[in-house]
């Protein structure tokens, strides 16, 4: 019997293999830091009078809590400015790489670590932080820790851990025109939910994941965790090479024929068995959008709120009925008819340049909707300068919107980006938890394709219903 | 981590079950930045109150806690196990513990010993009689000695083995060094290293100010 990607990915990290039921000890190849989940593993490690074992697998950035205006002036919020003095006072104390606020290498750690080419295929990639997964679009086995494991692979650049389940998740057919990898991992969680993933990694695989970009593979990735699952994966391909060869850490010369034969193994064997498989039609999708207060509890944009009787378990007909009251919803009002206070364009899902230019290309000579404030949050510095060098900058001001410096932002609202109460949004992160993006705020989960189509009409719409009137709404 | 085989301090009756890691240290406590200095937090919410055990003079010593069953539930937050050893327990006995917060103890040196609740309810009884009274735990023995009064707890296998060694799971991964360092030997030469620092060519980033 063969083996599935996860398991080679394993197999080749594996440094003891754990017996009588103890855990394996797994090596970590990158290990990335960010503010919010270090501080004490560092302190952990000066308490025990430890090393970084590899600072050079290790690499910090400033995300969660940076502001995104007047970056150049001190942090105002007490907690914010602690929290990330001490990371770059940790990262002096221990030799540890760190792009601050200001370097145009700083950003949200997911979109840093692919962009300087340090996530390749084949590697372990691990975090202090769930969308770690992400990384797994490179076909490298990437997972979210807690912080006594932060300190864990500071101190050894290893992990005991016990291995993952394996599911396929098969996305077959073409995507429509207008549906995107978001609308894809969205219909994915809707359909499997939000506990489906737990102890699994699941592998995308099939017609529509090979057709998309690097970039389109990574949003489906970053939000497998959102199905509970402990990581995402795609088997490297052409298209993975492609997006790797020339970043500034990618490998040369025979460094790099040797790598690309080694990651052209890192497939699923065809009689390799996982432990769960689970279908989808890609041509049946349209954009997709959450209603509730979790990214399971998402349907097409064209659908009605549902009734909680619409549910069969007692348990989804009670979330679905406390998810319409904080959302301020009735059972069947349609999506489309919802107002959208603020369009918030960003976050490790899509705060990359292909979803700015998606969304820049759909606002391009049309005027945002009055009465709708536009967020823009570039995913890193360098996405950022790369927006400005296209004049992407312009278009999102010209329209109306808010141009801003790069960070995780209103995804998780630590900064000051954050929703007021009840006010309603469509963001194209990850996460419509309840007070996510601030305190009573309301988020639905949207593509950067339909963010950019609401900030136009100022109602939930996708980018069909602006075709053949955009004059006419200006 | 310390090696503990036997603990001998003063027993603190707690009489409460259901004490969720909330009560242990409440949320807001969690932004801090350091590891050690909680003992503050613990218990936050109760030590405004001058009836409450732990401001009682004969348990300020306190290192035994005797709790009530379902001791250690809700969310998963290390936080709690550093704040009570940060106050100065060694050992938390109850009959039943969540097992998040168990997995956590062992993890960080705390000893956590499962006492049947008929004798947990002996031991509070002698604590109240005597306040400040001593308390002995024998992971050796597996037993909880106050007094004339000696009861067995239950711990792990596995977690009794690292408390008596003092070995948290750093320690033991190190002693994997070798396995490790011959592991690192065998990597391919295209792994990328985040040392030297490679990137595109410095740009300015000039601050976005907030719109007129
Ligand atoms: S952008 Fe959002 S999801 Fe991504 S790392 Fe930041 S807070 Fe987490």
């Amino acid at each position: 019997m063969g083996t599935t990607l996860a398991e080679k990915l394993w197999r080749d990290h594996l440094v003891v293999k754990g017996e009588d039921g103890a855990p394996d000890l797994i090596y970590i190849d990158l290990h990335m830091c960010h503010e919010v989940t270090s501080p004490q593993a560092f302190e952990g490690l000066r308490l025990a009078g430890r090393q970084v074992r590899r600072p050079d697998l290790t690499i910090a950035t400033e995300d969660h809590n940076t502001p995104t205006l007047n970056i150049d002036l001190p942090i105002a919020d007490e907690t914010s400015r602690i929290q990330i003095n001490t990371l770059r006072d940790n990262a002096k104390e221990f030799g540890v790489r760190i792009h601050s606020l200001g370097d145009a290498d700083q950003g949200v750690v997911h979109v840093v670590g692919p962009q300087l080419g340090l996530t390749m295929p084949g590697m372990t990639v691990v975090c202090g932080d769930s969308h770690t997964s992400t990384h797994g679009a490179f076909g490298a086995l990437a997972f979210g820790i807690g912080t006594s494991e932060v300190e864990h692979v500071l101190a050894t650049q290893t992990l005991p851990l016990k291995e993952f389940k394996t599911m396929a998740i098969n996305v077959n057919g073409t995507l429509a025109k207008g549906t995107t990898a978001k609308d894809v991992i969205l219909a994915v969680i809707a359909k499997i939910g939000t506990g489906g993933g737990q102890g699994y990694v699941l592998e995308y695989r099939g017609e529509a994941i090979r057709a998309l970009s690097m970039e389109a593979r990574m949003t489906v990735c970053n939000m497998s965790i959102e199905a509970g699952a402990r990581a995402g994966l795609i088997a490297p391909d052409e298209t993975t090479f492609e997006y790797v060869k020339g970043r500034p850490h990618a490998p040369e010369g025979a460094d790099w024929d040797a790598a690309v034969e080694y990651w052209k193994t890192l497939v699923t064997d065809d009689d390799a068995v996982f432990d769960t498989e689970v279908d989808l039609d890609a041509s049946e999708l349209e954009p997709f959008v959450t209603w509730g207060t979790n990214p399971g509890q998402g349907l097409p944009l064209s659908a009605t709120i549902p009734s909680p009787d619409d549910f069969a378990e007692e348990s989804d007909r009670t979330a679905a009925a406390n998810a319409l009251t904080y959302m301020g919803l009735t059972p069947g009002t349609p999506l489309r008819d919802l107002h959208i206070d603020t369009v918030f364009l960003g976050s490790c899902t899509n705060g990359r340049i292909e979803d700015l230019r998606a969304a820049a290309a759909i606002v391009a000579g049309r005027s945002k909707a009055p009465n709708t404030r536009f967020l823009v949050v570039p995913g890193s510095a360098r996405v950022r300068l790369q927006a400005e060098a296209e004049g992407l900058d312009k278009v999102f001001l010209d329209f109306g919107a808010e141009w801003r410096n790069a960070g995780c932002s209103m995804c998780l609202g630590m900064n000051p980006d954050q929703l007021k109460p009840q006010e309603r949004s469509a963001s194209t992160s990850n996460r419509n938890f309840e007070g996510r993006q601030g305190k009573g705020g309301r988020t639905h989960l949207v593509s950067p394709l339909v963010a950019a189509a609401t900030a136009v009409r100022g109602t939930l719409s996708s980018p069909d219903d602006l075709e053949d009137a955009p004059a006419a709404l200006v | 981590m310390e090696k503990i085989t036997t603990h001998t301090g003063v027993g603190v009756p707690l009489r409460r079950s259901n004490v969720d890691t909330d009560q242990i240290i409440p949320a807001v406590y969690l932004k801090r930045v350091t590891r050690t200095g909680f003992e503050d937090a613990l218990f936050a919410a109760w030590r405004g109150d001058a009836d409450f055990v732990l401001n009682q003079p004969e348990y300020a010593n306190g290192s035994v806690l005797v709790a009530g069953p379902d001791f250690g539930t809700g969310s998963s937050r290390e936080h709690a196990v550093w704040a009570l050893k940060d106050y100065g327990f060694t050992v938390v006995l109850a009959s039943r513990f969540a097992d998040i917060f168990r997995g956590n103890s062992g993890k960080q040196g705390l000893v956590t010993g499962i006492v049947s609740q008929e004798n947990i309810e002996l031991l509070w009884k002698m604590l109240d009689a005597e306040p400040g009274k001593q308390i002995t735990v024998s992971l050796e023995d597996r037993t909880v000695t106050c007094g004339e009064l000696t009861v067995p707890f239950e711990i792990d296998d596995y977690v009794r083995w690292r408390l008596m060694e003092g070995l948290d799971d750093i320690s033991l991964t190190l002693k994997r060094e070798e396995d490790i360092t011959a592991f690192e030997a065998t990597r391919d030469a295209w792994r990328p290293t985040t040392l030297p620092a490679k990137t595109e060519p410095k740009q300015q980033v000039v601050a976005a100010r907030p719109a007129q």
